[in-house]
């Protein structure tokens, strides 16, 4: 429970600085909010009217205690952008796809990558190593928006599988939805595959020499045994933390995929509103993957517990 | 035995990953049948953006794209057709007074809005009112001074000074007043299409109005789709998701096949190498023979070459070819020739060169493209031309409101037909002069052809102001550049507006 509560604490304490910095970071670039919603023609007037409506006239500091004092009764404020919708309702029309996407494309993470992790590490320096390994170097090296141009060509438009831009949000109609992330998701899991893979191979290997090995055969156990019960569990304890890491990464939203195959998630609305410098959209945006790097971050500390007996917090 | 316990596991993580994978199958199957479903309400035709309209309140400060848009749902009481000029609309006659004060129209007669409800000269009155409120940034309406209704069908709108150009605010879309807590977010107009559907972000679906008062042959639904990247739109148009799509590069325009037919007209803009005539960071630009010898130096048919195909219209003013205003006989000022340029650079005292920046805004390849083919060009006279690229909301603070730079390369399109709107930029004192161009003899001539009520003196007054800017090089003005338009080849009709408009009721389906 104690645990529990510094964890709590903490979460917070990193939201506060985090929101706090990304407040001052907007208004040191420049670009005027009210400048990018009038656009060139406004008026001197028109300007000051709309930079008061936003409170753009108050100072910093101020400013951001306003904002806080909303931010923690749920409330994030208007849009600039648009003017009859709240941050919450925009957000809340574009989570549900990126976390649909970023489940989908976990479980492919996880489904290919462990087995081939595993070969590569059982056949290590032998033929299907060799494959696997040039097939994650050429995945990592490939950027991701050519990548996502690449399975749009190939799986779109050659083969016809899907249409390019026949995306529909989850909320209208949810298996069509799923249907169109199947390739997008593969888009977003190649690279992550690749790495995922190149870590499993190495932790594993690396385990295979240790002490406690050789011990666990002369016990008697068989290689059976010892790779389920002893090898494979201790090597999963590195990539844990790496994994994690990337369901962080893909739950805050591909800012590149979504952009190539016209998804509207968190990651497009985060580069819309900092273009149009819809500054209250942002920080929600920022806060929203924040919580989640630090939650999931949470999560893993949990897991270690399970994964390994020696790590207990009290 | 080892061997045997791997393929286990990974047999075991196959079944795993294979059922998600059927799951995915199932998931696939369901949605074919439910998109199937949903294809019967998806619009006839499929209009691609490469922008996201984010308010359908037409009395809001809106962009292009949104005037665009809305040019199908809200009419005012005049409309402008595609030879830029002004019909009557939700009016069907108007009379302006001998001294150009008092403009009087007469309501069609038999118009409605799209919920049934007829057109009265009070919803007139409100909608004037609720604009000049509601827009903050055009002043265009506050030389009203003031609109009557002697009867439910007759409006009176009395200016405070004389102003034939007037007329071309009241495009002004009229509104419904029983409406009035909606307006801005179920705004009710009187145009050939209404509004059945705005998905933040997404989509924007309208449907052919049964009512309007004109006889209406053309497709009967349409919805415009918000494609944020001008790659991810072409993509969608190869994949045949789209049916429309603006702004095609001519190399994307050639490589399409013939699902498309593609039509070549002009963006309506004055593209151009603005420069700063006051630049205290580079005095050389201050200097007119130092502007004149941009002028003879940049190819302005090598620019139009490499990216229009040669298929944009040169300028050597801030003029629109394709309107009336237009004068044709500044087009030859200036040739391309570099032994001239060093002439002129050589009598002002920059026989060595000199160096500047151009600011430009990084969003648009078009303009960094052609900043850089600019940037070589003057290489040949000795003229360093420096890139620096900003992003637009900076480059409207920084630039067009501080007027902090020494050159930039962008494009104006005529929000407004009126003439008076697009000269005003080089009047001394205006608050969009971002050239800082000043001309004593031009602040006159503008004065007089703003006050003019004859169109034939007009007309000569605009040219004698456009004139003026070719000769005193106030920029180096290039063309008005092409554009390539993809329409799909089951539909015929696309027509280029010379303003922000797309109209949806020429497109019909083709035979």
């Amino acid at each position: 429970m104690r645990y529990f509560l510094k964890k709590l604490s903490s979460l917070i304490i990193t939201l506060l600085v985090i929101s706090l910095l990304s407040f001052a970071a907007f208004s040191v670039i420049p670009g005027d909010a009210a400048l990018a919603k009038l656009g060139t023609d406004a008026t001197p007037e028109a300007v000051e009217q709309l930079r008061e409506k936003y409170g753009l006239d108050k100072p910093l500091p101020e400013r951001y205690l306003k904002w806080l004092a909303g931010a923690v009764q749920g409330d994030f404020g208007a849009s600039y952008r648009y003017s009859t919708k709240t941050v919450s309702e925009l957000i809340a029309s574009r989570l549900p796809v990126t976390v649909i996407m970023a489940v989908m494309s976990f479980i492919i993470i996880i489904g290919v990558s462990i087995p081939l992790g595993i070969i590569a590490a059982k056949y290590s320096h032998k033929p299907p190593d060799t494959v696997i390994n040039v097939g994650s170097q050429v995945t990592m090296a490939i950027p991701s928006f050519f990548l996502g141009i690449i399975i749009t060509y190939i799986f779109g438009i050659i083969l016809n599988l899907f249409k390019a831009g026949d995306y529909i949000s989850p909320q209208k109609d949810f298996w069509a939805c799923v249907r169109y992330l199947i390739f997008p998701s593969i888009a977003v899991a190649l690279p992550k595959i690749a790495m995922v893979v190149k870590y499993l191979r190495n932790s594993l290997l690396a385990e295979v020499n240790k002490d406690y090995v050789r011990t666990a055969y002369s016990k008697g156990n068989t290689k059976d045994q010892v790779f389920k019960k002893h090898i494979f569990r201790n090597a999963l304890i590195p990539v844990i933390t790496f994994v994690a890491m990337v369901a962080a990464e893909i739950l805050a939203g591909s800012l590149v995929i979504e952009q190539v195959f016209g998804i509207k998630g968190m990651g497009n609305l985060l580069v819309t509103s900092i273009s149009s410098r819809d500054y209250p959209v942002v920080q929600a945006a920022v806060i929203y993957i924040t919580s989640v790097v630090v939650i999931i971050n949470f999560a893993v500390d949990i897991l270690y517990q399970l994964a390994d007996p020696r790590v207990r917090y009290s | 035995m080892k061997k045997k316990s791997v393929t286990r596991i990974f047999s075991a993580v196959m079944v795993v990953a294979m059922s998600t994978a059927l799951c995915a199958c199932t998931g696939g199957s369901s949605g074919n049948s439910s998109s199937g479903n949903n294809s019967s309400d998806t619009p006839e035709f499929i209009f691609g953006m490469s922008q996201t309209i984010t308010s359908v309140d037409p009395h809001e400060d809106t962009d292009a794209a949104t005037r665009c848009v809305l040019f199908n749902v809200f009419e005012g009481l005049v409309k402008p057709t595609a030879e830029g000029v002004l019909v009557p609309a939700v009016a069907s006659d108007y009379v302006i007074s001998d001294d150009a004060t008092e403009y009087t129209f007469t309501i069609r007669e038999g118009i409605t809005f799209h919920d049934g409800n007829p057109v009265t000269a009070s919803d007139v009155k409100y909608s004037l009112e609720r604009s000049a409120a509601t827009a903050s940034g055009s002043s265009a309406l506050s030389s009203v001074s003031d609109i009557s209704v002697p009867d439910d069908s007759t409006v009176v709108i009395t200016i405070d000074s004389p102003n034939s150009e007037f007329i071309y605010n009241l495009t002004t879309a009229i509104l419904e007043e029983s409406n009035d807590a909606e307006q801005a977010t179920n705004p009710i107009g009187t145009g050939p299409f209404m509004i059945t559907e705005f998905e933040e972000g997404e989509y924007l679906d309208m449907a052919k109005y049964d009512g309007y008062w004109s006889e209406l042959d053309c497709i009967d639904s349409c919805r415009f789709k918000f494609i944020d990247s001008a790659t991810t739109a072409y993509t969608e148009l190869e994949s045949n998701a789209i049916d429309c799509l603006q702004y095609l590069t001519y190399e994307q325009a050639e490589a399409l096949g013939d699902d498309y037919n593609i039509i070549t007209t002009s963006m309506m803009l004055i593209h151009g190498l603005f420069l700063n005539n006051a630049a205290e960071s580079c005095p050389a630009l201050q200097d007119v023979r130092v502007r004149q010898a941009l002028n003879y130096a940049i190819d302005r048919d090598e620019i139009n070459d490499t990216l229009f195909a040669g298929e944009s219209q040169l300028i050597q003013t801030h003029g629109y070819p394709r309107v009336a205003w237009y004068n044709s006989d500044t087009a030859d000022t200036y040739t391309y020739d570099t032994v001239k340029a060093k002439e002129l650079l050589k009598e002002a005292g920059y026989e060595d060169g000199f160096t500047f920046t151009i600011k430009v805004p990084k969003e648009y390849d078009q303009h960094v493209q052609t900043a850089e083919i600019i940037s070589n060009q003057l290489s040949k006279i000795g003229v360093t031309a420096k890139l620096d690229k900003v992003e637009w909301t900076t480059w409207v603070s920084d630039v067009y409101k501080g007027r902090d730079y020494e050159a930039t390369v962008v494009g104006f399109d005529a929000a407004s037909l009126a003439p008076s709107t697009w000269y005003v930029r080089y009047y001394t004192t205006s608050g969009n002069d971002f050239t800082n161009f000043s001309n004593e003899e031009y602040d006159k001539i503008y004065d007089q052809a703003v006050a003019s009520i004859d169109e034939d003196e007009k007309m000569e007054l605009y040219g004698q102001l456009q004139q003026i800017l070719a000769e005193e090089a106030a920029s180096v003005f290039i063309e008005d550049p092409a554009d390539f338009v993809a329409l799909s080849a089951d539909f015929t009709g696309y027509v280029s507006y010379p303003l922000s408009a797309i109209d949806l009721t020429t497109i019909k389906a083709a035979k």
